[in-house]
C-alpha cells in the first residue's frame, strides 16, 4: 500500500475493496480532480454484491475491473454464478469485455474507460485472463482444476509476452534471428538483473531485524492523541513479556 | 467423587442461589465425571482452608498427569485415531446419514472438499444439492440457510474463515438469533454456523479474527468452541441435533490434532465445560487453542509445585457456571486465558459473571489474560506477542498464588 503512488492496497475480505474504490472516486469527484479510480476485483468477488447500485447514482469516475480467471479459488465461475458475463452485470452500467492476456487490448480499453468515466460515469471492464498457479499458498495448482496440458496450452497461445513476440515477428519488425539474438542478450541480461534485484531484496529483508515488541502498538491510533492502544477501560496496555 | 463444598461456604449458601447455576436437566452433582483425581498430600478439608503460602512451602507435588481425559473414551480400548478435521467430517457424515434434512452450504465445500477438508468426499456421497457450493456472498448464503431452516431443513453453514462471517452479521444477528422470538416461537432455526477462526500462522489481520467476542451479545444463539477431536465430533453432532441456532468455533491451527476417539456413537453436551486437569490451587478457564498453551504452562507449574485446575469451558454462550462455580468454590482463585481481545471478549464476560456470582469465594481478583487490543500483525514475532504465551500464564499463576 502506498499513498504517493496512488495504490491503495489489496484487501483480505473478498469484495470489500470495491466500495472503498468507489469512495476514492467520490472524493475525486468531490474535489473536482480530473482523475479516475480503478477498483479491481475477481470473478469470485463479483458475487459479493456490494457493487453497482450506487455508483451510477452520482456518476462517480470509477472503473470497475473484474479480472476473470474463471476460478474463485476452488469453484469455477459457471458454478458460482448463473451469468458469468461479468461485464453485463451492471445492467445500466456499460461494460466491456477485454482479452486480458493481450497487453495492447488492455491498454486501449483502459484509455477508453478513463475517457468514458470522466465524461459519462462508471464503466465495467471484464478482463478475461487465466490462472497459472493456485489461488494462494494453501491451494496448489493442478489439485483438481487445471491439468498441466491446459496450462502449457494457454501459455503457448495466450500468454501476453509470447503474443507480443509473435506480433513483432508477424509484422516484420524484426526477423526471428534478430529477435532471438536480441532476446537472448536482453533476456539473459534482464533475467540476471531481475533475479539479482529479487535476491538483493530478499537478502535485505532477511537481514533486517525482526520488529520490536513496542511496534505491536504503533499505528493502532493516530499518534499524539493519547495512548497507543487502549481497551474499554482506557488503560494503556503494553505487552508485558516475562 | 462428589465435588466438595468448602466448609466456610455454609453460611454463604443462604444468600447464594444455586438454582441460578443448575441447568434444567441437571439435578444432582456430577458423579464420576473426572476419572483421575489428584491426591493432595496432607489433604483433608483443612488443607483447602490454609493459606496457599503455607502449602507452597510444603512443596506439594501433584501427581496427576498434566492432561487427563474426563470422559472414558481412551479407556474403552477400541477406538480409532484421527485428526480433528476428520473427526468433524465423521460427525457431519454420521448426522447426514441419520437425517436427510441435514445439508451443508458454504464456499468450496462441495467439489473442492472444503478449504480445510472438513467436507471432503461429502459431495460425492450426498450430491451437489445437499453439499452446496455457494458463490462468495456470505450474507446471501447465510440468509439462505436460515430461511431453509425456518421451513424444516437443518443446514450447516460453513464460513471459510470466521472473519468472513462479519459480512453475514446482519443475518446471524437479526434473523438467526431473533426470529424464534419475534415470531412467537413459530419458527425454529436449527442451523449450525461453523468455521475456523482465531490467530493462525501469519494469516494477517483480517483473517485472524476472534468472532466469538462479537457474537456473544446476540440473544437467541448458542456458541461452542471445540478443541480436541473428541469434543469436535461430539459438539458437531450435538449442534446439528439442537433445535437452536449454534455457532461452532473451530481454530485454524487445531485441525491437525490427532486423537483416538470411540467407535461407538457419542455426543457432547452443548452447555457443559470439560475438566481437563483437576487441581487444588487455582482454576484456569480457557477454550480452543489456548487450552494447549495452558497445558504447556501447567507442565511448568507442576514442576514448580503448583496444582492448577484446568477447565476447557467449551460452551461460550451460555457459560457452564455450574462446573466453573464448583471449581471456584474449591480453589478460590481464577485465571482466565483466552485468545479474544482484552476489550469485550469472552474473558471479559466470564470475569463479570464470576465476580457477580462467586465473589464471596474469591481470595484474589479474577485475572484475565487475553490478546492485545491490536489488529493481528503479519510479522511472526509480533503475532506471537499478540496472543498469550505459556510463559505469561506461568507468571500470572505465580502472581495470583502468592
Amino acid at each position: 500500500i502506498s499513498d504517493d503512488s496512488s495504490f491503495y492496497g489489496g484487501h483480505g475480505i473478498v469484495g470489500a475493496q470495491v466500495p472503498l474504490g468507489c469512495g476514492i472516486a467520490f472524493a475525486q469527484k468531490y474535489a473536482k480532480e480530473e482523475a479516475v479510480t480503478f477498483a479491481m476485483y475477481g470473478d469470485g468477488a463479483a458475487n459479493q454484491g456490494q457493487l453497482f447500485e450506487y455508483i451510477c447514482l452520482w456518476d462517480l469516475p470509477s472503473i470497475l475491473v473484474c479480472e476473470n480467471n474463471h476460478y474463485g479459488m476452488g469453484t469455477a465461475d459457471w458454478r458460482a454464478a448463473k451469468s458469468p458475463s461479468y461485464y453485463k452485470r451492471g445492467d445500466y452500467v456499460p461494460g466491456l469485455k477485454v482479452d486480458g492476456m493481450d497487453a495492447f487490448a488492455v491498454k486501449q480499453a483502459c484509455k477508453l474507460a478513463k475517457e468514458h468515466a470522466l465524461k459519462n460515469g462508471p464503466i465495467i471492464l471484464e478482463m478475461d485472463t487465466y490462472r497459472y498457479h493456485g489461488h494462494s499458498m494453501s491451494d496448489p495448482v493442478g489439485a483438481h482444476t487445471f491439468t498441466r496440458d491446459d496450462i502449457s496450452g494457454v501459455r503457448q497461445e495466450r500468454d501476453p509476452i509470447e503474443r507480443i513476440k509473435k506480433l513483432v515477428l508477424s509484422h516484420d519488425l524484426a526477423t526471428e534471428k534478430e529477435l532471438k539474438d536480441f532476446f537472448i542478450n536482453l533476456n539473459i541480461d534482464m533475467e540476471k538483473e531481475i533475479r539479482k534485484e529479487i535476491d538483493d531484496a530478499i537478502a535485505k529483508a532477511k537481514d533486517c531485524p525482526m520488529p520490536e515488541p513496542s511496534e505491536l502498538f504503533t499505528n493502532v491510533y493516530v499518534k499524539g492523541f493519547g495512548t497507543e492502544s487502549f481497551g474499554a477501560d482506557r488503560k494503556e496496555v503494553k505487552a508485558a513479556l516475562p | 467423587m462428589a465435588a466438595r463444598i468448602h466448609g466456610g461456604a455454609a453460611t454463604a449458601l443462604s444468600t447464594f442461589n444455586p438454582k441460578k447455576l443448575v441447568a434444567p436437566s441437571r439435578t444432582n452433582l456430577p458423579a464420576a465425571r473426572s476419572s483421575k483425581r489428584c491426591i493432595v498430600a496432607g489433604g483433608g478439608s483443612d488443607a483447602s482452608k490454609k493459606s496457599l503460602s503455607v502449602r507452597h512451602s510444603q512443596k506439594l507435588i501433584a501427581n496427576a498427569a498434566v492432561a487427563t481425559k474426563a470422559e472414558t473414551s481412551a479407556t474403552t480400548g477400541t477406538g480409532h485415531e484421527l485428526l480433528l478435521f476428520e473427526a468433524l467430517q465423521e460427525g457431519l457424515e454420521e448426522e447426514m446419514d441419520r437425517d436427510p434434512h441435514v445439508c451443508v452450504m458454504g464456499e468450496d465445500v462441495g467439489h473442492y472438499g472444503g478449504s480445510y477438508k472438513v467436507t471432503k468426499g461429502l459431495a460425492d456421497k450426498f450430491g451437489d444439492l445437499r453439499v452446496l457450493d455457494t458463490p462468495i456472498c456470505e450474507n446471501a448464503f447465510t440468509g439462505m440457510g436460515i430461511g431453509a431452516a425456518m421451513t424444516g431443513l437443518r443446514p450447516v453453514i460453513e464460513g471459510m474463515n470466521m472473519g468472513f462471517l462479519l459480512l453475514a452479521f446482519n443475518q446471524i444477528s437479526n434473523n438467526c438469533g431473533m426470529l424464534h422470538y419475534t415470531s412467537g416461537g413459530q419458527f425454529t432455526i436449527p442451523v449450525v454456523i461453523r468455521g475456523p477462526g482465531g490467530v493462525g500462522r501469519q494469516l494477517g489481520a483480517e483473517h485472524s479474527q476472534r468472532l466469538e467476542s462479537y457474537f456473544q451479545s446476540i440473544p437467541g444463539i448458542q456458541m461452542v468452541a471445540c478443541s480436541t477431536p473428541y469434543n469436535a465430533k461430539g459438539l458437531m453432532k450435538a449442534a446439528i441435533r439442537s433445535e437452536n441456532p449454534v455457532i461452532l468455533f473451530e481454530h485454524v491451527l487445531l485441525y491437525n490434532l490427532k486423537e483416538k476417539i470411540p467407535d461407538e456413537e457419542y455426543i457432547c453436551n452443548l452447555e457443559e465445560a470439560e475438566m481437563v486437569r483437576p487441581g487444588e490451587h487455582i482454576t484456569i478457564l480457557t477454550y480452543s487453542r489456548m487450552r494447549y498453551h495452558v497445558m504447556q504452562a501447567a507442565k511448568t507449574l507442576v514442576n514448580k509445585g503448583y496444582d492448577p485446575e484446568v477447565i476447557d469451558i467449551r460452551s461460550l454462550k451460555p457459560f457452564d457456571l455450574y462446573t466453573i462455580g464448583n471449581s471456584v468454590k474449591k480453589t478460590h482463585r481464577v485465571l482466565i486465558v483466552e485468545e479474544c481481545m482484552r476489550t469485550g471478549g469472552i474473558g471479559a464476560s466470564l470475569t463479570a459473571a464470576i465476580n457477580e456470582n462467586f465473589h464471596d469465594y474469591l481470595d484474589a481478583p479474577v485475572m484475565c489474560l487475553s490478546s492485545q487490543d491490536v489488529p493481528t500483525p503479519y510479522a511472526g514475532t509480533l503475532e506471537e506477542w499478540t496472543v498469550v504465551q505459556p510463559a505469561q500464564i506461568v507468571t500470572a499463576v505465580e502472581q495470583l498464588c502468592q
